[in-house]
């Protein structure tokens, strides 16, 4: 599927100008201040590690934790990319705010009607054949829109290129299933706040391991249920038979002699 | 004080009645102010005290399902007289989990959702529809105890007929949510502790819950169980009191097996929170009262079976709350504790319960004594407090 779009983020050439968030705010109508951290009014934000910055935003994993967790089917994965977010349907569960492995999604704990906020990986823009606001404004290139295959093949090139300025990995290419935002870093990712205790598997694979059981225990268990109940039920009901055959017996006796 | 001819206040009734008023007024809080002002949950700990009090009350009512199975599927039928008990316990229990949940969702009144806009992929769709269709299994379960009392008939046969494949599905629902709990934090192996991540939680939460709920119904023979008059004969009670002994050493068993296999035991061998967390858990609900129920005296015993149960039910509580609480934490740099309201409303929820079950006892057929001839009641011991419930006798439900 070529239509699957993306966003390659090199570290290396990142000034941390800060012109992503801004664009960010302007497009979803955030109030314009300088943020640090992801919060309901900045869907992406620039944390710094010695002298790199990071933009850390929500993932649009192509296995979305998030989309496997939420009871109702609030959010959902849009063929283009994006992982978006139907407020209307949503029950303020916060499973995704539990599960998801990024800590993107933030919650409106203020209101009395809250939502979820986070990136929205532009996807209005993107149906109109527009890139994001943030790759729009990037000035230096750190952040590239396109094709995510293109953009991958780009990555290995860049690496290839020069393999002394880039660790050898593409971070997003595989991890927790694949994602949208793909990383290239002059540092290992580990030492970046990226958690390395996420693995290749999809998140979702873990649930699915118990989930997928469900069938099976409905089958298997009302079959050997039903059968324990008819086997001591039989063996309750022969042992009353037993029961009346002995006492007409010792009755029979008796009225003998 | 005692005036005659009026119910003797117990310490019982002031007490809940306080906590239910400001239980009811922390909700009030809750829905006026938002989740934000009342509680202390955040984007980094969104689930909190609420969740765990699900989590205990579902397993603390999973008598319901295992009292059901052992008499009327398995024809344990000596245990003919807790079956109600157990039912009656499952079925508020499961109500106020219902009622805590929706008190607890960011759009309470969105609560129906699930059951139109489904994911079959979400641990919590499959739970929000095995606790909708378990209520209903048990207000069926539960419907010929008031039906008998206001002597209508028609409907009691009905729910006879179809009484088999109903007990069938209630434990097949009962096996998977209970076990569904703990499949709720299969997803965050990067969050939860690994002294309580593991791929088994479905597993041992449903091994940990059929200790609880037995014990539960063994604390509910013994407290009601006053005036000479007992519920449960005792053999049959040490009987239970064997099987609890061994769930527990089941789950002992495959908890610390799990531990080994993933490499975990070393995270016990330094004191530290959440090792701390783990021994208390363990040993207050699994070790010690299994060594207590390995003695014949214990089991045989009013007091060793009270101190037993208690510290099971206690134990497991542990459990649930390190689940949804400790094992999250992040010690020492980012910690929960409950808001003042966040615990009002579950005390007040708690003692909704109580009330409940002690108003539906009194006015019910629940209990029915084994004893073949009730002693009658005479004046209570010195020193000992007046039983508060006496036991229904058949008399009392034949239409006057």
């Amino acid at each position: 599927m070529n239509q699957k779009k993306a966003m390659l983020i090199d570290l290396t050439l990142c000034v941390g100008c800060n012109a992503c968030q801004s664009a960010c705010k302007e497009e979803n109508h955030l109030p314009p201040k300088e943020e640090k951290y992801l919060s309901l009014t900045a869907y992406t934000a620039l944390s710094k590690y010695n002298d790199l910055y990071i933009r850390r935003m929500c993932q649009h994993c192509d296995v979305p934790t998030c989309v496997s967790v939420c009871p109702v089917g609030a959010l959902t994965k849009l063929e283009a990319g994006p992982v978006a977010y139907d407020e209307d349907k949503c029950i303020g569960c916060r499973y995704c705010l539990q599960a998801c492995p990024f800590h993107v999604p933030k919650y409106e704990w203020s209101s009395t009607k809250p939502r979820i906020q986070k990136c929205k990986f532009c996807a209005s823009r993107l149906a109109k054949g527009l890139q994001t606001a943030c790759s729009e404004a990037c000035p230096t290139g750190a952040t590239k829109f396109g094709d995510r295959d293109e953009l991958l093949n780009e990555a290995a090139r860049r690496i290839a290129t020069e393999p002394g300025k880039y660790v050898p990995r593409i971070y997003g290419k595989e991890d927790v299933g694949g994602t949208s935002m793909l990383y290239v870093s002059p540092v290992p990712f580990e030492q970046l706040g990226f958690d390395p205790r996420l693995g290749k598997t999809p998140m979702p694979m873990l649930t699915m391991s118990a989930l997928s059981k469900v069938p099976n225990v409905l089958s298997v268990g009302g079959v050997m249920l039903g059968g324990i109940w008819w086997i001591t039920n039989r063996r309750s009901e022969v042992q009353a038979f037993e029961a009346s055959q002995k006492e007409e017996q010792t009755r029979q006796h008796e009225d003998k002699p | 004080m005692s005036i005659p001819g009026l119910p003797r206040m117990t310490g019982w009734r002031p007490i809940t009645t306080v906590l239910i008023l400001l239980g009811a007024l922390a909700a009030v809080a809750r829905f006026t102010l938002g989740l934000g002002a009342t509680t202390n949950l955040t984007d980094e700990f969104p689930w909190g005290l609420w969740i765990g009090f699900d989590f205990l009350g579902i397993g603390l009512a999973a008598s319901g399902f295992t009292i059901v199975a052992a008499v009327n599927l398995f024809h344990a039928k000596e245990y003919e007289p807790i079956v109600r008990p157990a039912i009656l316990t499952a079925f508020i229990g499961y109500l106020l989990v219902v009622l805590v949940l929706i008190i607890d969702l960011g759009r309470p009144d969105h609560f129906w959702h699930p059951l139109v806009m489904w994911n079959p992929h979400s641990v919590m769709c499959e739970i929000s529809w095995c606790l909708m269709l378990y209520t209903t299994v048990l207000s069926l379960e539960f419907a010929p105890i008031i039906l008998e009392k206001l002597n209508i008939h028609s409907p009691i046969k009905w729910i006879h007929a179809i009484s088999l494949p109903l007990m069938i599905f209630g434990v097949l629902l009962s096996t998977l949510h209970q076990s569904s709990f703990g499949s709720l934090y299969l997803i965050v192996p990067n969050r939860l502790h690994a002294l309580w991540y593991t791929p088994l939680l479905p597993i041992l939460f449903f091994i940990s819950c059929i200790a609880s709920g037995l014990s539960m119904v063994v604390l509910e023979t013994l407290i009601f169980a006053r005036d000479g008059r007992d519920i449960l004969a005792t053999p049959l009670r040490a009987k239970l009191a064997k099987l609890i002994a061994v769930a527990l050493a089941i789950y002992f068993v495959v908890r610390f097996q799990d531990l080994l296999s993933r490499g975990m035991l070393r995270e016990l061998t330094t004191l530290s929170y959440y090792s701390l967390a783990f021994y208390a858990e363990i040993l207050i609900g699994f070790v010690i009262p299994f060594v207590l129920l390995l003695f014949e005296r214990v089991r045989t015993s009013r007091l060793g079976l009270y101190a037993a149960t208690v510290m099971v039910v206690a134990g497991f509580a542990f459990n649930r709350m390190n689940t949804a609480i400790t094992g999250l934490e992040q010690y020492p740099a980012q910690t929960y504790f409950p808001s003042l309201i966040e615990i009002f409303i579950m005390l007040g929820i708690t003692a909704v319960g109580f009330s409940a079950f002690s108003f539906i006892v009194k006015h019910l057929p629940v209990f029915e004594p084994v004893a073949a001839s009730p002693r009658l009641r005479t004046k209570a011991p010195a020193g000992l407090p007046e039983p508060v419930f006496i036991a229904c006798e058949r008399e009392d439900l034949k239409p006057s």
